[in-house]
């Protein structure tokens, strides 16, 4: 009776623990299934056009009468756009993290970090309509180009897109640096200023690394708001004025009407983008592990 | 005084990074003062109670917005219903069951890269998978799903973060007593990660409020009035999706400003509660 009793409990805790266990696995069936559909529907059309002409065809015509399927506009794009991003926005990020790190007094520090938190909630059609309303036309008047939806007003909102996660990351990185190192910097006769970036920083290197790949990864995936301001005529990115297409809103702009080869080449423009992801997850944790290790 | 001993190359090199923090503490303070204010500005005139308790109307030419507030509603309940169990579970599974060290680490790898893939890959894949290969055509329960596994490493990590704050003596106490190990979870560790619970839900509630580019092909964009069940089958546009689609597709930029200022009000309380909630846990834990 009480064998039997006692056996019931530990098939019932087996029972629960395996299905903790399968809720544990979610995640990893998740990833599963996003890659799996992904590669499986992204292979036929690059299979159909070739992957030389898929990835560095400068044409991309889907709706022509000899329609084209080049990618290497969109790709060039999303390098572009991402590096301006990075080199407007990590400056100013890094910066502004630096100093609510080491010179902002508690009170002042806590009202802008939630002033970058706050950033990093607005959604990004709020940033598209912005950007869409002040952006465009101020870029149109200010350098006298006929359109000021360009590759230019999208770096810009990536700018600032990506800023909170850069201060944030570069925050804690430079939270970590031990004060042992910055008191011995300035036992030595350097000014506070001069420990911080020549101290602090080099210390918290490998965290600030990890902010700019996130950065890269936030900017490379955002579509609605790069949508907004960027005009998305598929051309070449020849100068920051032009109108151009990300490889995000390449995507996004023809799913709704697309049908045949030309939906198939937009699930292959999408394995694209997520081998790029993959790519910098893959830095990121480079980088993170590495900071955990010191 | 100090500075009387300083070189001048030292002393340029210290005022210039000054400076430049500075600057670029002053930009981006103004960055977010200045969206805050024009945002609300141009959009609060145009709320009116007309525009928030009616759908849309191509007879008598009237745009409302009440079908957008209450899909967005829809979407936020049924993502958080079905993503809280998976997402409380999957932590409690890694920090009270889990021995296989490469069980976790896979679980903790497929977290964070489903956190790094971008919203539009995601609307992709729950197009294809929900809406066609389940066959749940265009629909805020579609939109819904996707949005679950888009913000499961998010609940997951909240819950993971305050189990651990959850005194391993607590869980040898109710072992000690007798307890079986589910009812030990039920009892004592369940309670103890209830912060991390409301936390993950607050987070989860502001990206569901942002996000577009997911929910685009999986939800739609479709104005119409339903009641929660007919609405889960049927498109509907949230908020987000119907500020694009005015601002871009229709040039309605008055009610897009609208709807813009409601999203900012709402992404600002959303930030004061998740502020609120974590200060208040942390007082009474400390307590």
């Amino acid at each position: 009776m009480r064998e039997r009793k006692r056996n019931k409990k530990r098939l019932f805790e087996d029972a629960v623990h395996g299905v903790f266990l399968l809720l544990g696995l979610v995640t990893v069936g998740c990833v599963l299934l996003i890659t799996v559909y992904l590669v499986i529907s992204g292979i036929p059309a690059i299979r159909e056009i070739g992957l030389v002409d898929f990835l560095f065809g400068k044409a991309w015509a889907s709706t022509a009468a000899e329609p084209a399927y080049g990618i290497l506009p969109f790709i060039l794009t999303s390098i572009y756009g991402t590096a301006g991003a990075i080199v407007l926005g990590v400056p100013i990020g890094f910066l502004t993290a630096v100093w609510l790190a080491k010179v902002a007094k508690p009170a002042v520090r806590s009202v802008i970090e939630s002033a970058v938190s706050l950033l990093a909630g607005i959604p990004s059609v709020v940033y598209g309509l912005v950007g869409m309303l002040i952006l465009v036309p101020g870029i149109r008047k200010l350098f006298n180009v006929p359109d000021g939806a360009s590759l230019l007003a999208a770096i810009i909102v990536l700018a600032i897109m990506i800023l909170p996660s850069i201060v944030k990351v570069s925050l804690t990185a430079l939270e970590a640096v031990p004060k042992e190192y910055e008191d011995a910097s300035l036992a030595l006769g350097a000014t506070p200023t001069e420990t911080y970036f020549r101290v602090s920083v080099p210390a918290a290197k490998s965290g600030i690394a990890a902010a700019v790949v996130l950065g890269v990864g936030r900017a490379i995936g955002e579509a609605m708001a790069v949508m907004m301001v960027a005009g998305n005529v598929p051309n070449l990115p020849d100068s920051l004025f032009q109108s151009v297409c990300f490889l995000t809103t390449a995507v996004a702009k023809e799913m709704s009407y697309s049908s045949g080869l030309q939906r198939q080449a937009l699930f292959s423009i999408a394995l694209v983008l997520f081998l790029f992801i993959m790519l910098i997850n893959a830095a990121l944790n480079f980088f993170l592990k590495r900071d955990k290790e010191k | 005084m100090k500075n009387k001993t300083l070189s001048p190359k030292r002393k340029a090199y210290v005022f210039v990074m000054n400076a430049l923090m500075g600057l670029s503490v002053l930009l981006t303070a103004a960055l977010v003062l200045f969206l805050i204010v024009y945002v609300l500005f141009r959009g609060l005139p145009n709320i009116s109670w007309e525009l928030l308790s009616t759908k849309p109307s191509y007879l008598v030419e009237r745009i409302g917005i009440l079908p957008d507030i209450l899909s967005t509603l829809y979407i936020v309940i049924a993502t958080l219903v079905v993503v809280l169990p998976l997402g409380v579970g999957a932590a409690i599974y890694l920090t009270e069951y889990a021995g296989n060290k490469k069980v976790v680490g896979m679980i903790e790898y497929a977290a964070e890269t489903l956190s790094g893939i971008p919203s539009i890959i995601y609307g992709l894949v729950g197009m294809l998978f929900f809406c066609q290969f389940l066959n749940m055509q265009t629909s805020i329960l579609a939109g819904a799903l996707t949005l679950v596994i888009m913000n499961l490493p998010t609940v997951m990590r909240t819950t993971q973060e305050s189990l651990k704050t959850v005194p391993q003596s607590y869980r040898e106490g109710a072992f000690g007593l007798g307890a079986g190990k589910w009812r030990m979870i039920r009892t004592v560790v369940l309670p103890g990660c209830v912060d991390g619970i409301i936390t993950g839900c607050i987070l989860s509630v502001g990206r569901i409020l942002g996000e577009s580019a997911a929910l685009l092909f999986t939800a739609g964009f479709a104005h119409e009035l339903y009641g929660f069940f007919d609405g889960l089958t049927n498109a509907g546009a949230t908020l987000t999706v119907a500020l694009y689609v005015y601002a871009k597709e229709q040039g309605e930029f008055e009610v897009a400003f609208a709807i813009a200022a409601i999203l900012m009000i709402l992404t600002v309380l959303i930030n004061l509660a998740a502020a609120l909630v974590g200060k208040y846990f942390k007082k009474r834990r400390s307590l």
